[in-house]
């Protein structure tokens, strides 16, 4: 077993797939990350529509017992967009009922989990020490931050969250969240609507590209998500989050090989390799996709800035 | 049914204090606007208001009885809570009606100092759904709230049954696609966020660029957003709003949403029969001319409405005329 004996060592977390992939490449993947990787703790569920969580609902249970045997915490994610009666009715449920840890994305959960511990997703806006403290006084014991955030702000929270015996965690890999709709951007590339999408998304597991006019790679659409072309990695900046406190930090799975990758990121956190080593890696792993940080260093996200650029710690 | 005015308050936007002038003159039951600063969700060069435009226009609101709504409705990010905190304590000295908020800190911070000032959770709170909105009523004490341009009419009058508090909607101006206060598009392309610095494809990245075979770029940042033909009417470069390539769409198309404006006038009678109390007009960003030309007609028709009269939408309809519109989620869930 890999899990961590030393306190300084930031856990290694897992967030929920974004994507619309088969109960089938859930189930591989999840029994993967279960056998082959130091990750810690694993979010599961759906968060981008709530239309794609019938097709793996099911395999939800096994899946968090084969990654609780395995040694991991499993934490189960709320949806990003609560609208529909549906919609409503999931939400509720996964606030009041069972024991699992959930993560809530969405301000509609917050009054039915007032007072039971759990744990606020990227999707809840903290982005500052006095709206956590409010929600941490809800029983908020955990935060991912926004992606947005910089890293000034990143360490103010997470001195703030040390105060408060609140757990604060940052992702540090995959492509950003960059916006959700009520309109599904996929089945309008395909004229069609939410309502009649057949799932067209399923055909994009890494999200579908959108280009610029003259070409540029730029967003990815998945579903009512649009996120980042570029995959967001902070890898010389592991070392300043670990200084600052930050307790977890969050991959984002890809369709790449994840148990290198965090493989690359347990190595990093536990300072076995150098950043220079863990880029190399990282953009052999990742060949194709442009690694860009420019949100943690308050500058336009999809850029990647170098050390040598850098002046945040 | 003649309906008495606080179904149907018309709450228009000020850029600027002679803007402000001009939307009371016109018949505005409110007004919201912002400070220059970073406090608001529109922090454009040239808007907004100083303290002292503010002290002067809310006094000259309140003398004609209509009522000033502060935008304090971005997201501060940590380190920068004090200017929230600063811009908070300036309103209620200059005594404002109500406080437009997002974020719980700021809405946590206005309660407890100004317990008196009514709390309207703003658009870029994004609650969608009778739980999140009865989250911020029951724990924050808000009293209204401004519901996202993403529901239809049936679903509006559902949450309505749901809620403690009034409802506001939006019905005409800018047709806003991706959730507020949940879109990091411009932060991605320019370094500047719509949810921490109240920017949204901010001016002093745009650039329109002629190519050599005679289209028209319009850029944000590094990247193109749309080119345009020597036929076309090039548009302001907003990322929601650009065309792109996609695989199986290599001519290049509106990835996200065609730029329509939005336009209710049709449905006035309908969202005041779901129970909707307050009518938002968008547009702080624009003319004084516009603002007139926007408040007069709606004032005329909400007066229609209010009077049991079927309103004349003609002088609505032509605000739009010759600019595509649309009624957007409102009317029908196709929309989606």
């Amino acid at each position: 077993m890999m899990t961590s004996n030393l306190p300084a060592v930031a856990a290694l977390t897992l967030g929920p797939i974004a994507y619309h992939w088969s109960a089938e490449t859930r189930r591989d993947f999840y029994a993967k990350i279960a056998d082959e990787t130091p990750i810690d703790t694993v979010y599961l569920g759906e968060v981008i529509c709530s239309k794609r969580a019938p097709f793996f609902a099911n395999d939800l249970p096994e899946i968090a017992e084969r990654l609780i045997k395995a040694g991991k915490t499993v934490v189960f994610s709320s949806l990003a967009e609560v609208m529909t009666v549906r919609e409503r009715r999931i939400t509720t449920e996964m606030m009041t009922l069972g024991e699992a840890e959930v993560e809530v994305n969405n301000s509609a959960g917050l009054l039915a989990i007032d007072g039971r511990p759990h744990r606020l997703g990227p999707f809840m806006n903290v982005y500052n020490e006095e709206t956590l403290s409010v929600l941490a006084g809800r029983g908020a014991h955990h935060v991912c931050l926004p992606a947005e955030l910089p890293g000034p702000a990143v360490a103010l929270m997470a001195e703030a969250a040390a105060a408060l015996g609140v757990g604060i965690e940052v992702q540090v890999f995959g492509r950003a969240p960059l916006a959700t709709s009520a309109r599904c951007y996929h089945a309008r590339a395909h004229g069609r609507t939410k309502d009649n999408c057949r799932f067209v998304c399923e055909e994009d597991p890494d999200g579908m590209p959108l280009s610029t006019r003259d070409g540029v790679p730029f967003l990815r659409v998945n579903g009512v998500q649009t996120q980042s072309e570029t995959y967001l990695a902070l890898i010389e900046e592991i070392a300043y989050l670990k200084e600052i406190g930050v307790s977890g930090l969050r991959l984002m799975p890809q369709q790449v090989d994840m148990v290198s990758v965090a493989a690359v990121f347990d190595d990093l956190r536990r300072g076995m390799i150098e950043s220079n080593e863990a880029e190399e890696r990282l953009s052999e792993i990742c060949i194709g996709t442009r690694l860009s940080n420019g949100f943690f260093h308050g500058l336009a996200g999809y850029r990647r800035i170098t050390k040598a650029a850098a002046s945040f710690s | 049914m003649p309906l008495d005015s606080a179904t149907s308050e018309l709450v228009c936007p000020a850029g600027t204090p002679a803007a402000l002038r001009t939307a009371v003159d016109a018949g505005a039951d409110s007004i919201y606007c912002g400070f220059q600063n970073e406090t608001n969700a529109r922090n454009f060069p040239g808007l907004n208001f100083t303290p002292d435009q503010l002290a002067g226009s809310v006094a000259y609101a309140h003398s004609r009885g209509a009522k000033v709504l502060l935008a304090l409705n971005t997201y501060p990010p940590a380190g920068k809570f004090a200017l929230w905190r600063e811009a908070a304590d300036l309103g209620a000295k200059l005594n404002v009606d109500a406080f437009i908020v997002a974020d719980i800190g700021v809405a946590a911070y206005i309660k407890k100092n100004y317990p008196d000032r009514r709390l309207h959770l703003s658009v870029q709170a994004a609650a969608a759904s009778p739980e999140a909105i009865r989250y911020y009523c029951e724990t924050l004490a808000v009293k209204r709230v401004v519901l996202p341009r993403i529901l239809t009419i049936p679903e509006i009058r559902q949450i309505k049954r749901e809620i403690p508090c009034e409802i506001e909607t939006f019905i005409f101006g800018n047709h806003g696609l991706m959730v507020e206060g949940r879109c990091s598009l411009t932060n991605y392309t320019t370094g500047l966020s719509t949810n921490m610095d109240g920017v949204c494809s901010p001016a002093a990245d745009v650039e329109y660029r002629p190519e050599a075979d005679g289209t028209l770029s319009t850029r944000l940042g590094a990247f193109t957003i749309d080119r345009f033909g020597p036929d076309e009417t090039a548009g302001y470069p907003t990322i929601c709003k650009g065309r792109y390539i996609a695989p199986g769409r290599p001519e290049g198309y509106y990835a996200f949403e065609e730029p329509v404006s939005l336009n209710l006038a049709r449905l006035l009678s309908d969202l005041i029969g779901a129970g909707v109390n307050a009518f938002k007009i968008e547009g702080r960003q624009r003319s004084r001319s516009y603002v007139r030309s926007v408040v007069s007609a709606f004032r005329t028709a909400v007066d229609d409405v209010r009077a049991g009269r079927e309103p004349d939408i003609a002088d609505l309809l032509a605000l739009t005329e010759g600019r595509k519109e649309t009624q957007g989620a409102f009317e029908t869930k196709k929309w989606r």
